[in-house]
């Protein structure tokens, strides 16, 4: 039996469609993962990102914080959460936070920082309060790149997310661990096709969120 | 009136960025502030709307402490243009000119028929209203940054090296607009650049500063050209200060002969009677008048003057507009020493020899240096050590 | 002291032992993934309009869960090393194709024609201007690739025990023992660590000619490609 063979019958079988091991079930969990980890992420991320790349100050520290993050290995951590704190949401979503938070900090920063200074300038010289300064000139050009940065850190979430099921929680990761401890391959299968479908997803919501915000004459030069 | 008032620029580091200046903008006219790099006249420039605060002495506004509004008001009340434009890439070129009006609060309907108003008045197609500054050439680009500068119809417009990214054939276009521009409207223009042949042309007044922000010299061009205030100015000016500096004066004095002028048609007496007159060369016009070429009069003969046997006359100066530089340039180009003057439309108004020229430049000098001699009796000993021009 | 690093013997390895083996799993691939890197980003440079299409393959590619690319990879490889280090290689390569494509592009026109007109043939021009100044690029994107690797090398754990010190996490929840725990935790962050130090190390080596790294050029090192990720 080859990947499509498995992944046609998993889809096919309709016990896979509904309870509480059904497909629109485990998607539902995953996505509501997702979201909570995506939404602490940046909210932390990126009012810091933010203001360290509009003040331009507090780089050093950006980058050591990002380097630490990512040296965190996330499986582990979750294991690590897990015994200390208990079954519960934490252990989950903070590796998943952990993992997300060094994109979107990072881009949103060099993306604020990439910002051509001159418009800057001309905006301060016209009179244009700090604030407006920010959101109305150095956002919606750094806008391309920050969405790429959430977009990354979108991704790596909802793949990442799948570990969750090794300390009993459900989303998609259910199918893989549980067809991994029960040899059933087809399971295993589907569980990755919908997770791979998840990101594709993920990628070609972010395309259309930029399509809509980001302004034609900045989208022309990304 | 824009006052500086002794102001110094100090930097945490230690460095005088601007030492002590004191200068007095006159309104209505262009004001250059102009010097080789570090000479602090772009901090200067951004003290006038605090985006650099002084850390001594006052700016007056119309007899008013800058620091006595807030800081957006007065900016809003002063246009700012800077180098590359600043445009803002995001918007489109009608919503980048309608920024201030906008902020200031005007409707959005308001400030768009204003801003459309202004991209005819600084040379820009309506068609042009949707894009995005990506797709304009540098030259439009500066076109829509000073129109977005006179969105909100500031009295002050502050300019910071506008013209200094541009290739030189669009900066003169640029320089031409500003000036057709500032005769219309009439604004006080702070304009700095360290281009002194810009300053040069721009300027009202020009004022030179020197390497750690200190004034050299506080002058109209035509007086900077002729007395420099010391050897730095001189230096700064460049060579040719002589030449350029005949710019200043107007042809319109030159007295130009008209009998060595014939018509391609002229009668046989006629080209006798021009032959007569103490020229080597007669100049042939078209039966319009326009200038066709030079000849000697012995080569004439009436009813059979050909275009093509004739020597070229080169570049004609306009005898009202012009300056004594433009017609002496004529003359040194034209093969036959002598220089043609036309009016507005083209048509040749008489002839002038290089002689005639140079002794109109003598009594130019010789007024210019009875002018000086009496300020210096007149006016107090402001000492300045000032040279007469030769 | 020597408690602390003590193993149960069903690991049938020292901790040492299983740092050399997580360095291993975790590097070979990234190795792998630039070895293959390096010819597919200069057929991009070369062949422009392949970019784009490059680059949403390995954004998708991206998108395949770890786990879910072992699982799959149990078929064919079985339960290997081999079948860890695949999935890392594909990542490797998916993280260094747009830094070295960028690294190269960034190059400036003029330096390469200077350097035509100098008499460089294609490949010496590649090999000694075109790569030495696009290295800074590179490593940063070795930088991310290394350590995404090393964390990754843990969920091996679950196809049959080939996480390195992943497998501690399995040891230390099956005998309730959270210092097994925590010597994979901290064991794999500190490793993570030191190889990107030993990264940066090798870039500042590699490049005497760069001014020093300012806090600008630190944070966009760590940029790299997030954005095409």
């Amino acid at each position: 039996m080859n990947v499509l063979s498995f992944i046609n019958s998993f889809f096919s079988d309709n016990a896979h469609w509904q309870g509480y091991d059904g497909i629109p079930t485990r998607v539902g969990e995953h996505i509501q993962y997702t979201l909570m980890a995506l939404g602490i992420a940046a909210a932390v991320g990126l009012p810091v990102g933010l203001l360290t790349g509009h003040t331009g100050r507090g780089g050093n520290t950006l980058a050591l914080i990002a380097t630490s993050a990512r040296a965190l290995p996330s499986f582990g951590l979750m294991v690590l959460m897990f015994i200390l704190l208990g079954l519960g949401m934490a252990p989950v979503m903070i590796p998943l936070v952990v993992l997300a938070i060094p994109p979107i900090l990072v881009t949103t920063y060099e993306a604020m920082r990439s910002v051509d200074p001159a418009p800057v300038d001309a905006a301060r010289g016209m009179g244009m309060a700090e604030t407006a300064v920010l959101f109305r000139v150095e956002l919606p050009v750094a806008l391309p790149l920050i969405l790429s940065g959430l977009r990354s850190a979108a991704i790596q979430i909802v793949s990442t997310a799948t570990i969750a099921a090794y300390v009993s929680f459900g989303g998609l990761g259910r199918y893989i661990i549980d067809g991994l401890y029960q040899r059933d391959y087809e399971k295993v299968v589907g569980g990755a096709t919908l997770v791979a479908a998840m990101a594709l997803a993920t990628l070609g919501l972010f395309w259309a969120v930029a399509r809509i915000t980001v302004s034609p004459g900045v989208r022309r030069q990304n | 009136m824009i006052r500086i008032d002794s102001v110094t620029k100090r930097y945490p580091d230690g460095t005088v960025a601007v030492d002590r200046l004191s200068l007095e903008i006159p309104d209505r006219s262009i004001t250059v502030l102009v010097g080789p790099s570090g000479c602090g006249k772009t901090t200067t420039l951004r003290m006038i709307n605090r985006m650099v605060e002084p850390s001594e002495g006052t700016i007056l506004i119309d007899g008013v402490d800058s620091r006595q509004q807030p800081v957006n008001t007065l900016r809003r009340s002063m246009g700012y243009v800077i180098q590359n434009a600043g445009l803002f890439q995001h918007r489109t070129i009608l919503d980048n000119i309608a920024t201030v009006p906008r902020m200031l609060g005007w409707g959005k309907e308001k400030s768009r028929a204003r801003a459309r108003e202004l991209m005819e008045r600084v040379g820009l197609d309506g068609t042009l209203a949707k894009r995005y500054p990506y797709q304009l050439s540098g030259g439009q680009q500066q076109r829509v940054g000073v129109a977005r500068a006179l969105a909100a119809d500031p009295p002050v417009l502050l300019m910071d090296e506008p013209f200094s990214a541009v290739d030189p054939v669009v900066r003169k276009g640029l320089q031409d607009e500003l000036l057709r521009i500032q005769d219309e409207l009439g604004k006080t223009i702070v304009f700095v650049t360290h281009d002194i042949d810009e300053a040069v042309k721009l300027g009202t007044t020009v004022a030179v500063l020197r390497t750690g922000g200190k004034l050299a010299q506080f002058a109209p061009p035509a007086e900077l050209l002729s007395r420099p205030a010391d050897d730095f100015v001189e230096d700064f000016l460049g060579a040719d200060r002589g030449i350029r500096r005949l710019s200043f004066f107007p042809a319109a004095g030159l007295e130009l002969l008209t009998t060595p002028v014939v018509a391609v048609d002229a009668t046989a007496e006629r080209i006798a009677e021009a032959g007569a007159a103490d020229t080597p060369y007669l100049l042939v016009t078209d039966a319009d008048g326009r200038p066709l070429g030079w000849s000697e009069p012995r080569d004439l003969t009436a009813g059979a003057i050909t275009a093509d046997r004739l020597l070229p006359y080169g570049r004609p100066f306009v005898a009202g507009t012009d300056s004594l530089r433009s017609a002496l340039d004529c003359a040194v180009l034209s093969p036959t020493g002598w220089a043609v003057a036309v009016d507005a439309s083209g048509r040749a108004t008489g002839v002038v020899s290089q002689q005639v020229i140079a002794e109109a430049i003598r009594g130019a000098h010789a007024r210019i240096g009875a002018d000086a001699a009496r300020d210096a009796d007149t006016e107090p000993d402001d000492g300045k050590a000032r040279k007469v021009a030769p | 002291m020597s408690e602390l690093f003590d193993l149960p013997s069903d690991l049938q390895n020292s901790y040492l032992g299983l740092v050399g083996l997580h360095l291993r799993e975790a590097l070979i691939p990234v190795l792998v993934g630039l070895l293959v890197a390096l010819p597919v980003a200069q057929l991009c440079v070369r062949v422009r309009w392949l970019y784009a299409p490059v680059l949403w393959v390995t954004t998708v590619l991206y998108a395949i869960p770890s786990l879910a690319f072992f699982v799959i990879l149990i078929d064919y490889t079985g339960l290997s090393e081999l079948t860890v280090m695949i999935p890392l290689a594909v990542y490797s390569l998916v993280v260094l194709v747009p830094a070295i494509v960028d690294g190269v592009r960034s190059v400036p026109q003029e330096t390469l024609a200077a350097a035509t007109a100098m008499g460089f043939g294609p490949v010496r021009r590649y090999v000694q201007v075109q790569l030495p100044i696009a290295a800074p690029a590179i490593i940063a994107g070795l930088r991310v690739a290394s350590v995404s690797s090393v964390s990754l090398v843990s969920v091996g754990m679950l196809i049959g025990n080939e996480g390195a010190l992943g497998n501690l996490l399995n040891s230390g929840l099956t005998y309730n023992q959270p210092r097994l725990i925590w010597l994979s935790v901290v064991g794999t962050a500190v490793l993570a660590l030191l190889v990107d130090a030993a990264l940066i190390g090798l870039r500042v080596l590699l490049t005497p000619w760069m001014p020093r790294a300012t806090r600008r050029n630190k944070v966009r090192a760590l940029t790299v490609k997030e954005a095409v990720r």
